[in-house]
């Protein structure tokens, strides 16, 4: 795909701010919430739903629809806002995101949301169930293309390199991972808490074409999809680097904000740091 | 006396094996995963038949499980299988959330349940993973009582799309039911009519039942038996009846008494109509390597002591009224 013109790209960043506001706004709303993982994965998302997979919001089910996992299920509320504003469901179910009876569980849940494709929220599951679906697209010589995000964090679990090293071995070139690389987690920074790097350099020694960008720029995640689209016999994986918070200035780069929900003056400071 | 009634024996994994081939020549979507265990779980005669629809994922039981929900949620039905004590112990969250939670189509299929693993001692021998499956909403569990049961079960549950855990083992289990069974979830099946005392039994224990029954009746105690194939849903209805009618219960399971058959009976029991009730099992220990009949002999799951079991609780009963 040629690079996108520069009004579209705009465009994106403008889906971008506005998903900002609105992940933000039902964060406060719900008073708990993931606020930091969700802002850092907006571009991420925006990217995919909006330009590169194949879906139809109208019929979730289709067949051959491209498969998204978040595998990283505390970022559900950037999820939920993407879904909504494409028309998965009504928008006004934001706002009763962990409420009581509310469709948007606080991670996501398949049976309750339309449009996701598993339920996720302990972490490291999320690639192991995208294999699947792609040995099943593969079985069915489907060109279905199955996308997973997840955590960098998440990488500290053991399952991700069972699945790692599965998919490499069963070449799922159909396949394309992502790494929200926000280099924070709950209790601290990475490199203190869990060193996971040098992640490429592993990734690729367990079998995979590994790309690595700025994870919030439009052209090179667009970018970054169409080469991995031309990898041919492994499996793919963009290592995105990112901020946590992304957008909100007291936010970015804090840990603190991993886990919590802004307070309502928080939110109104950070609206008008996304609004003007 | 005899050591079985019947002669005829069959190993319920060997069935399975024979099974999953017939099944996926009938059902392109019969998609099959291993961890490294395919030749004892049977499944490498379907790996030999379809390669293509096979996945050996290496030992990496918590990565079969999800990989499994993900080729459900695409449409494929999904057979998975290692040791009972790997898939429910090592993969419990993954399949508490990828399946269970996900409500996806698959069928986990476990092999080498309870203490007749036998000399590979309690790390291999799964005594705990019925309470385990039992635990998780939307789970339904089925513990064949023999070779034809695992087959007519199979058969019925490529039909079902619900999350299920299948319990098969290692040894080779005497032939009980006839070849025109037919497979109910969630039904008992009645297997001896009896008036005054019931015995529930799942798995190997249901052929050590039958021939308690034929003592006690020697005996001249009336004995009804059901074979509760299907843990979960359980038949509230014929447990309930068996305590209104016959008025003690005795329990057999080749598995712990906490979370298990025995547990499953008392809670209904004691909700709905509390008798008295004796839970044969594995009493909150870990197993010992040993020959498979010699450890139901040393764990006292015997008929003898199902029978013996049978007259305490009747007498408990007796003392009662």
């Amino acid at each position: 795909m040629p690079p996108l013109p520069e009004s579209k790209i705009l465009e994106l960043k403008e889906t971008a701010r506005q998903l900002r506001i609105e992940v933000l706004r039902m964060l406060t709303r719900a008073g708990s919430g993931h606020t930091g993982g969700s802002l850092s994965i907006i571009e991420i998302l925006v990217a995919l739903y909006m330009v590169k997979l194949r879906h139809d919001p109208k019929n979730p089910r289709w067949p051959d629809r491209d498969r998204f996992v978040l595998s990283k299920g505390h970022g559900a509320p950037a999820l939920y806002a993407i879904l909504a504003r494409l028309g998965y469901f009504d928008p006004a179910e934001l706002m009763n995101l962990r409420r009581l009876g509310g469709m948007l569980q606080g991670h996501p849940f398949n049976l309750s949301t339309p449009g996701v494709e598993i339920s996720t929220g302990s972490l490291g599951q999320g690639l192991s169930v995208a294999n699947g679906m792609a040995l099943a697209a593969k079985l069915d010589k489907s060109a279905v293309r199955v996308y997973v995000l997840m955590g960098d964090g998440e990488t500290q679990e053991g399952q991700i390199w069972e699945a790692a090293m599965t998919a490499a071995h069963y070449k799922l070139d159909n396949l394309c991972g992502i790494i929200d690389a926000n280099k924070l987690q709950i209790d601290g920074s990475l490199s203190e808490i869990m060193n996971i790097e040098p992640i490429a350099r592993k990734w690729e020694a367990f079998g995979w074409q590994v790309f690595e960008v700025d994870g919030h720029d439009f052209q090179a995640l667009l970018a970054a999809f169409d080469q991995c689209e031309q990898v041919k016999g492994k499996p793919s994986l963009i290592v995105a680097h990112t901020v946590k918070g992304k957008g909100v200035s007291f936010m970015e780069g804090k840990v603190q904000y991993h886990g919590v929900a802004p307070t309502e003056a928080e939110l109104e400071k950070a609206l008008i740091e996304l609004t003007c | 006396m005899s050591q079985t009634l019947c002669t005829r024996t069959l190993g319920t994994r060997d069935v399975y094996g024979d099974v999953l081939v017939r099944l996926g020549q009938q059902n392109p979507n019969i998609v099959v995963l291993d961890a490294d265990l395919s030749c004892s779980t049977r499944t490498e005669k379907f790996a030999k038949a379809f390669p293509d629809r096979f996945f050996n994922l290496g030992i990496a039981e918590q990565d079969m499980i999800s990989t499994a929900a993900g080729l459900a949620a695409f449409g494929k039905i999904p057979f998975v299988s290692t040791f009972a004590v790997f898939a429910t112990g090592r993969a419990w969250d993954q399949i508490r959330q990828s399946i269970c939670y996900s409500m996806q189509n698959v069928k986990i299929v476990a092999t080498h349940a309870g203490i007749t693993v036998g000399e590979d001692s309690a790390t291999h021998q799964a005594n705990e993973d019925i309470a385990l499956m039992r635990s998780l909403p939307n789970m339904n569990i089925i513990v064949p009582a023999d070779g034809i049961e695992t087959e007519k079960a199979l058969e019925y549950l490529v039909h079902d799309k619900n999350p299920v855990y299948v319990r098969l083992s290692r040894c080779k289990f005497p032939v009980i039911l006839d070849s025109d069974y037919v497979f109910q979830k969630g039904k008992a099946v009645l297997l001896e009519e009896g008036s005054e005392a019931t015995i529930i039994a799942i798995g190997i224990m249901v052929s050590r039942a039958l021939r308690a029954c034929e003592m006690l009746k020697k005996e001249g105690l009336s004995t009804r038996l059901l074979n509760m194939s299907t843990v979960k849903p359980i038949d509230q209805q014929a447990i309930v009846a068996a305590a209104e009618e016959t008025g003690c219960i005795v329990t057999a399971e080749e598995h712990s008494v906490i979370g298990g058959l025995g547990s499953a009976v008392a809670e209904i029991i004691s909700e709905r109509c509390p008798v008295p009730l004796k839970r044969i099992g594995l009493n909150d220990c870990f197993g010992i390597s040993g020959d498979a009949e010699k450890l139901l002999t040393y764990y006292g799951l015997t008929a003898e002591a199902i029978a013996q079991a049978v007259k305490d609780v009747v007498a408990r009963k007796r003392k009662r009224n």
